[in-house]
C-alpha cells in the first residue's frame, strides 16, 4: 500500500478549491430526462442511490471532473443496469452506435 | 429499531479508517471525536446498499457534533463553532 490513504476524488470535504458557485440555472431536457430514470429505477427497485452514487465515485479522477453532474449520472445508472443483468455491455454497444447514426 | 451502542452527550470517535467500497464517513472527519447530538433513526447500511445487498440490519445512525477548531488545525473562526456530521455507528467507538 502507499502511504497515502485511499481518499475517493469525489471526497473533497477541507481540500483546497475556488470558491463556490451559487448561481441557479435551468435544467435542460436531457438532465430532466436523467433524473426522472433515476427515480424511476428507485421506484421499481432496480438501482438505489447508494448503487449510483457508488458508481459515480468508481468513475476514474480524470472522467469524474471532466463530466457534468448528470452525465455522472447517466453513467453510474449504466454501470448499474449492466451490474444488475437488466442489460448487457454488448447490448449497450449496439444501441449506443445506432444512435449515434440518427445524427 | 436495533438498541443504539451510544446516546446523546456520549463522546465518540470515528474510526481513523481507510477502506474501500463505498463510504459515506467523509475523509476528513475520519479520527476525529465528538458527542453525540442525537439518534437519528436506523436505516439499511448504505455501504451494503451500494454494493446491491439489503443492508440489513438497520444501522444506528447518529448526529455527531464536533469543534471546528479541533478538525482544522488552520480553524480561524470562533473558538466554539461546531461542524454536525451524520455518522453510521459501526464508523464509531467510545473514546
Amino acid at each position: 500500500m502507499a502511504d497515502a490513504p485511499f481518499r475517493g476524488c469525489h471526497d473533497l470535504g477541507g481540500l483546497p478549491a475556488g470558491p463556490v458557485e451559487r448561481s441557479e440555472h435551468d435544467y435542460a431536457d436531457w438532465e430532466r430526462r436523467i433524473d426522472a430514470m433515476a427515480v424511476l429505477l428507485g421506484w421499481k427497485k432496480v438501482v438505489t442511490v447508494d448503487q449510483r452514487r457508488r458508481n459515480v465515485e468508481a468513475l476514474p479522477p480524470q472522467a469524474y471532473d471532466a463530466l457534468a453532474y448528470y452525465e455522472r449520472w447517466v453513467v453510474a445508472l449504466g454501470q448499474s443496469l449492466i451490474q444488475r443483468g437488466l442489460i448487457t455491455s454488448a447490448e449497450l454497444a449496439r444501441k449506443m452506435m445506432e444512435v449515434e447514426k440518427r445524427a | 429499531m436495533p438498541e443504539p451502542l451510544f446516546r446523546p452527550g456520549e463522546r465518540v470517535r470515528v474510526l481513523k479508517a481507510y477502506p474501500l467500497g463505498h463510504v459515506r464517513t467523509p475523509f476528513y472527519i475520519r479520527g476525529c471525536t465528538g458527542t453525540v447530538e442525537r439518534i437519528c433513526g436506523a436505516f439499511p447500511n448504505p455501504e451494503e446498499l451500494a454494493q446491491m445487498r439489503d443492508g440489513l440490519p438497520p444501522q444506528p445512525l447518529y448526529r455527531v457534533r464536533f469543534l471546528q477548531k479541533e478538525v482544522w488545525p488552520d480553524y480561524r473562526g470562533a473558538a466554539g463553532d461546531v461542524l454536525e456530521v451524520e455518522i453510521y455507528q459501526h464508523w464509531l467507538e467510545k473514546t
